[in-house]
């Protein structure tokens, strides 16, 4: 397959750790991070995760400027630890992330009970930094490090039979306090094609920000599928299943007329409730205007073909 | 407090009159930044969010007025009402606002387009616009003008709370606590207020009775 070079990078002009760790300085020091807040500013998030010592960039990066490593950390959709943006800042930090098991199973010839360390180990990290557009028609540009996704399946060889694959969320209210409550059909599940887990921009991440994944973001293993909505990018992964039946997953089990499986962004299919035209980076302040969204989030030139012959408004 | 004197009543209302202010303070100070106070990571979004939730707190506790002058015998509170509904309108009108101006700036296709293809939109809309002649007719002068028909008029109150209800509800993702909270609330108001109607219809005490006399303020 024949992946061109996204037209948008500049590596030089990502921003490094120093640079956006320094603007969360600059407040505290204006007194700005002091007292109580209204609305969800959860005050200090100071990075915790463990530097990953040698990333290397690459040039599927965009040349975009990141989020602040605060809002790219406190301002998060992931139901299980609750259903309000700053939860799972706030309900995640005693999670545990270690020991991880990832089960493999299915259509492939190495399935079996994979630790974090034996699934991620072979593999060499890279920075990728991407655009991320949640449903909801905000966005932000986040640093993740990970590997491509396509060198794990090949390591576990699916068969002629497996056409997709089903991602599994950890199960365990005792530690994710939003699954006390049925707000979704827990376990979470999410699922890709076979051509759209292999394709090169998609990611299995583990960090971001040159460090490990916060809980908040999908400690310890989680996707990321850059030209879908936000919700595909499923996080803390417990299961990776081949299967011949397309998955259904979690959200369109929800709400089959709002959330479709392929969920790719699109301006010009819109939510039943909102449109998807727009979208309002975050980082951008009260008075920031929306910006256009992008077809496939900006990476049609990588991904358009994945979806050729494919009336992408019956198949949302 | 049965019968607060002149300058009682002069203080209670002065004392309401800041605390509906105090939530459009914060979110101002929020906004500037001024005092720690913050709008989180998507300010607009925040600002939307609590503006409306204000604007119907404050529709619920105009409806309270007339249940807990029923319950409790203190008329006096019937001259609270007015501030209250116009504090309501007040924030409903920055809610519209906040998302017209801030969030659309002013865009006018897609706020057309949001108003006619977004049923929880077109509902909000019709709320406010509802709200409009309530909040023009709530002076003396014209609820002398009116005579009667104020109170009519004024009824329109009910399906205004029930849109604005409905409005949230049909916003949120899956997690219905929220507005299922808002909705229990608005149910009890309007459900008090058969009960009372039912037992209008019947010989009802005196106190009662004395209370459903309306008492314009």
């Amino acid at each position: 397959m024949l992946i061109r070079r996204a037209p948008d990078i500049r590596p030089s002009a990502i921003t490094d750790e120093e640079t956006y760790l320094n603007r969360r300085k600059f407040l505290q020091l204006a007194g700005f991070a002091a007292a109580g807040t209204m609305a969800g500013s959860l005050g200090a998030a100071e990075p915790r995760g463990k530097p990953f010592p040698k990333v290397a960039k690459s040039p599927f990066s965009s040349d975009e400027a990141p989020n602040s490593y605060e809002d790219a950390t406190t301002y998060n959709n992931f139901y299980e630890f609750g259903t309000g943006k700053g939860d799972p800042y706030r309900y995640s930090q005693n999670f545990e992330t270690r020991p991880w098991q990832v089960t493999v199973g299915g259509e492939c010839a190495r399935p079996g009970e994979y630790s974090y360390e034996d699934l991620v180990g072979p593999h060499t990290l890279e920075e990728r930094v991407y655009r991320l557009r949640c449903v909801e028609a905000w966005s932000m540009v986040i640093p993740w490090v990970g590997f491509p996704l396509a060198d794990l399946v090949k390591r576990l060889e699916p068969n002629s039979r497996a056409k997709y694959i089903r991602f599994k969320t950890l199960y365990d209210p005792a530690q994710m306090p939003g699954q006390r409550r049925a707000v979704l059909d827990w376990p979470y599940v999410e699922g890709l094609t076979i051509a759209e887990a292999t394709h090169p921009l998609t990611l299995m991440t583990v960090g971001l920000y040159g460090r490990e994944l916060p809980n908040q973001n999908g400690a310890p293993l989680r996707l990321v599928v850059p030209w879908k909505y936000g919700f595909k990018s499923i996080k803390s992964i417990v299961s990776i299943e081949f299967t011949e039946q397309r998955p259904r997953s979690s959200w369109e089990l929800a709400a089959p007329s709002e959330y479709g499986f392929y969920a790719n962004v699109n301006p010009e299919v819109d939510h039943p409730r909102w449109s998807q035209a727009r979208e309002r980076r975050i980082g951008g302040g009260l008075f920031a205007e929306k910006q256009p969204t992008l077809m496939f989030n900006g990476y049609a030139e990588q991904v358009a073909h994945l979806y050729d012959g494919l009336d992408l408004r019956r198949n949302f | 407090m049965r019968h607060p004197g002149v300058v009682q009543l002069r203080a209670i209302k002065a004392v309401v009159f800041a605390l509906c202010l105090l939530p459009f303070a914060v979110m101002v100070m929020s906004a500037f930044r001024i005092a720690g106070f913050d709008l989180g990571a998507n300010p607009v979004e925040s600002l939307i969010h609590e503006t409306g939730l204000w604007g119907l707190r404050l529709l619920l506790v105009t409806l309270a007025v007339t249940p807990a002058r029923r319950l409790t015998g203190w008329n006096w509170l019937v001259r609270l009402r007015r501030m209250l509904g116009l504090f309501a309108f007040f924030y409903v009108l920055c809610h519209f606002l906040s998302y017209a101006v801030i969030d659309q700036r002013l865009a006018l296709g897609p706020i057309v387009e949001d108003i006619v293809e977004r049923p929880f939109i077109t509902i909000g809309v019709l709320a406010l616009l509802l709200l409009l002649p309530l909040a023009v007719t709530s002076t003396n002068k014209m609820m002398r003008r009116l005579g009667k028909r104020w109170q009519s008029l004024h009824r329109l109150v009910y399906p205004i709370a029930i849109l604005g209800v409905w409005h949230f509800w049909w916003q949120v993702k899956e997690d219905i606590r929220e507005p299922l909270i808002y909705a229990t609330v608005l149910a009890l108001l309007l459900g008090l207020r058969l009960w009372f109607r039912s037992k209008k219809a019947r010989p009802a005490r005196t106190g009662l009775v004395r209370a459903d006399r309306p008492a314009h303020g």
